[in-house]
């Protein structure tokens, strides 16, 4: 439902009471960051020193641009093995075997629900014993690990739910048409769960990408990790962290943003009921 | 393993208990201001649309510990600002406004996927009485977008639950700190440890995770 | 049209499926040579240090600077390994006795106190350091002289910290504790005048306070009030610990250990407790 079904268009009398409030509330919040800004300035947070370190090359090189490389690689990777974690166990969820259904609904609710972080650190501590990973890759492989299981877990509820969804008609056009119910599923039922739900998963998406900073426990050198050390060395950690936060920002905002754009194209081509202009940032998400 | 001797040499029950009270403070005033947020991304007014699009680009995007940092060292270290008399609470009270602010974005995208279950049909008809904005959106479409959104915001709850540890960034004495605490002193009982805490958040999250399903399926709206 | 779309998608998946798969086959075969290499002679040593404690442990691009890292440095060279074989390897305080359980290092030099408990799971050679907890103040604070003064002060220390625990229940109930994630936060909560002081050992301190950028802002009191031997955490029944402890008595002897000390932590004018250091290693078991 887009917002203009809502209301009418502003008539001349609302469209003036909208300018003075608009007028009053820029200046009620343009006048709180001034003033938060010169308390800040009195505690010396804006000196210069302070500041100018991060905009060298060493800032970039060594610290800034190979922690934004560490977290999108752990991102890229999460990503896509979450994304197969969540279509078979989503397809698990569906099963017509009562016995594949329960087992699959008990891993996706357990994985869902033991935090992220301890995951990653019990991963940490258990696949050296296997011998499998060199120790170089331990941090990495923890971290895609941890990300997958409950990512993926949350991208399985996304199908199972995105499945709920679809109008009946095309299960059971698909039937009709003479395919058996797993058939079904594979190849009418959930590409559209996938395609409707991709808002949510955009949201998800983010998520991943902000949870590799997690691995900074198990001595993964993401970005925050690069940050902090960075704010360490010289004595600006609040200046790293905006900084940081910045960069969070406009990597999320391009994450969505290209998320969006997919959705976009890909939304005409399904009977459910996402449309194009569907829930452009709408979420069912959870983050950690 | 020695489960009981974990128990009886550190409070990991008080430790919990901490985090619920967390989970419970920030759920509310999350949903109360995820909620004004949803509104206003639906609103007639273009510059209350763009200011909640801006919020949840902004707090959104930011990782969870990073606003917990700046809710304690900027709002307190810097600029002295107290919700508490008591120094400790403080750090409480400074935490959960971090967790607010974070979960209220989630909040308000759960809920415009809510908004985005109602009928085109509810809102024309709802204009077609007579209802203004407030009206219609206070007693046609909020009301159905809740129950649309129970599955999505039973998502956000679990995440809260689960993020409320990165309140010990914040100075609060929860489980996330005190398994650090524990690892330090007793190494040899790591593996229990982490069994412990990984149960402890089973037992937590499950219900709430079962609890919304179920929910969601008994308030859809049937059409 | 739709169902080839889902074959390709199929398709793609079964194919990282496999990349995934085959990644994780070369991690095997690089752990392999890996161990070989990395045991005894030749090769390379694998050291696990702090990566983020200025003075002590510190990577700054490609290098690595503090106290810990050329005291491994001389150790590793004494065993046999050029400055080029040091592979070094973040080791943050939660994950050591993990990280020599699971051999991903060879030996552990990272403010690593040496106490029974972790005596039982992992081996210690040394001590190289004797450093006690201290506390950090703001450079024209003289009220402060020792943690009894800290009754109604706000004090800063990391999450889960011993020193500031002993401080509440041994010297001054009173005090109100801020815990951060970092010491550098707390350190900033120091110089905005928010907190009163920071504790944890004294070299660690010390290592904050030589930044440029808090040099001249806060001090070291220099009134220890513990003892903390740092030690070269080792696996557990290592055959390493005789060579390890020589190193350090020669290092010590030939005064490079002193060097080291200038060179890291004294910006500040921090003096280690000249009482217990330079410490004796003890005997290996």
């Amino acid at each position: 439902m887009s917002g203009s079904v809502l209301f009418d268009a502003p008539g001349p009398r609302a469209r003036r009471r909208m300018v003075w409030v608009n007028v009053v509330a820029t200046v009620v919040v343009v006048g709180l960051g001034v003033y938060a800004l010169v308390l800040l300035d009195r505690k010396g947070q804006l000196d210069a020193d302070l500041w100018r370190p991060l905009f060298t090359a060493n800032a970039w090189e060594n610290f800034f641009l190979p922690g934004l490389k560490q977290t999108l690689i752990a991102a890229g990777l999460s990503i896509v093995t979450a994304g197969v974690f969540g279509i078979v166990f989503g397809l698990g969820r569906l099963s017509a075997s009562r016995t594949v259904r329960t087992l699959s609904g008990g891993i996706v609710e357990f994985f869902r629900a033991v935090p992220v972080l301890i995951m990653m650190v019990f991963f940490y501590m258990a696949i050296p014993r296997l011998d499998l990973v060199s120790p170089k890759d331990l941090p990495l492989v923890a971290v895609v690990l941890g990300l997958t299981l409950y990512n993926g877990s949350v991208f399985a509820e996304l199908v199972r739910s995105g499945v709920h969804s679809l109008p009946r008609g095309q299960r059971e056009a698909a039937l009709a048409i003479g395919l058996r119910r797993s058939q079904s599923l594979r190849l009418v039922e959930v590409p559209q769960a996938i395609i409707a739900m991709l808002p949510a998963i955009a949201s998800q998406l983010v998520v991943i990408l902000k949870d590799t900073a997690l691995g900074a426990i198990i001595t993964y050198p993401e970005l925050l990790a690069a940050a902090r050390r960075f704010g360490s060395g010289n004595g600006n950690i609040l200046q790293a962290l905006v900084v940081a936060a910045v960069v969070f920002i406009l990597i999320n905002w391009l994450l969505t943003r290209l998320a969006e754009a997919l959705a976009g194209r890909v939304g005409r081509r399904t009977a459910g009921r996402a449309r194009a202009e569907a829930p452009s940032l709408a979420v069912a998400t959870a983050q950690d | 393993m020695d489960f009981g001797s974990l128990f009886s040499e550190f409070d990991v029950l008080g430790a919990f208990w901490v985090n619920i009270q967390l989970t419970f403070f920030a759920a509310i005033f999350a949903l109360v201001l995820g909620t004004v947020l949803a509104v206003m991304r639906i609103s007639p007014v273009p510059s209350l649309r763009w200011a909640g699009t801006t919020y949840v680009t902004l707090l959104r995007n930011t990782p969870l510990t990073v606003i917990i940092v700046f809710c304690v060292l900027g709002l307190w270290g810097q600029l002295g600002i107290t919700l508490s008399s008591d120094f400790q609470r403080n750090f409480f009270w400074l935490s959960v406004l971090g967790l607010t602010v974070y979960h209220a974005a989630f909040v308000c995208e759960a809920l415009r996927s809510g908004v985005n279950t109602v009928p085109v049909g509810q809102a024309e008809a709802a204009r077609a009485i007579g209802l203004g904005f407030g009206d219609s959106a206070r007693l046609v479409i909020l009301p159905q977008a809740f129950r649309g959104a129970v599955a999505p915001l039973g998502n956000v709850l679990i995440a809260l639950t689960k993020n409320s540890t990165v309140a010990a960034a914040g100075s609060v004495a929860e489980t996330s700190g005190l398994l650090k605490q524990m690892i330090e002193f007793r190494p040899d009982l790591m593996v229990a440890i982490f069994l412990v805490f990984a149960f402890g958040f089973v037992i937590l999250v499950v219900p709430i995770g079962v609890a919304t399903t179920s929910l969601s399926r008994r308030l859809a709206v049937a059409r | 049209m739709r169902t080839r779309i889902m074959a390709t998608a199929m398709l793609l998946a079964g194919a990282l499926t496999l990349a995934a798969c085959s990644s994780d086959d070369d991690g095997g075969s690089d752990d392999a040579t890996q161990g070989g290499t990395g045991g005894s002679s030749g090769g390379t040593i694998r050291i696990g240090i702090k990566f983020d404690q200025p003075g002590l442990g510190f990577k700054d691009g490609d290098t690595y600077t503090g106290f810990d890292v050329a005291v491994a440095k001389y150790v590793a060279d004494k065993l046999g390994y050029a400055e080029d074989d040091i592979e070094f390897v973040e080791s943050p305080s939660a994950q050591r006795e993990t990280m020599l359980q699971n051999k991903q290092v060879d030996m552990i030099f990272a403010t690593y106190s040496i106490t029974d408990a972790r005596k039982e799971v992992v081996s210690f050679a040394g001590p190289y350091f004797v450093a006690g907890q201290d506390l950090l103040v703001a450079a024209d604070d003289d009220t402060i002289t020792g943690p009894e003064d800290l009754d109604g002060k706000n004090l800063c220390s990391v999450t889960g910290s011993t020193s500031a625990q002993r401080i509440k229940d041994e010297y001054a109930a009173g005090t109100q504790l801020l815990e951060q994630p970092g010491y550098s936060e707390c350190v900033t909560a120091l110089t905005a005048g928010t907190v009163d002081a920071v504790t944890t050992d004294d070299i660690i301190l010390a290592g904050l306070a030589a930044i440029p950028a808090n040099e001249g802002k806060v001090k070291v009191v220099g009134n220890p009030f513990s003892e903390e031997n740092y030690g070269v955490g080792l696996p557990k029944d290592s055959d390493k610990c005789q060579a390890v402890t020589d190193a350090i008595t020669a290092m010590i002897e030939d005064g490079s250990w002193q060097k080291a000390l200038d060179d890291n932590v004294s910006a500040s004018g921090y003096k280690p407790n000249a009482d217990l250091n330079p410490p004796e290693p003890a005997a290996c078991s």
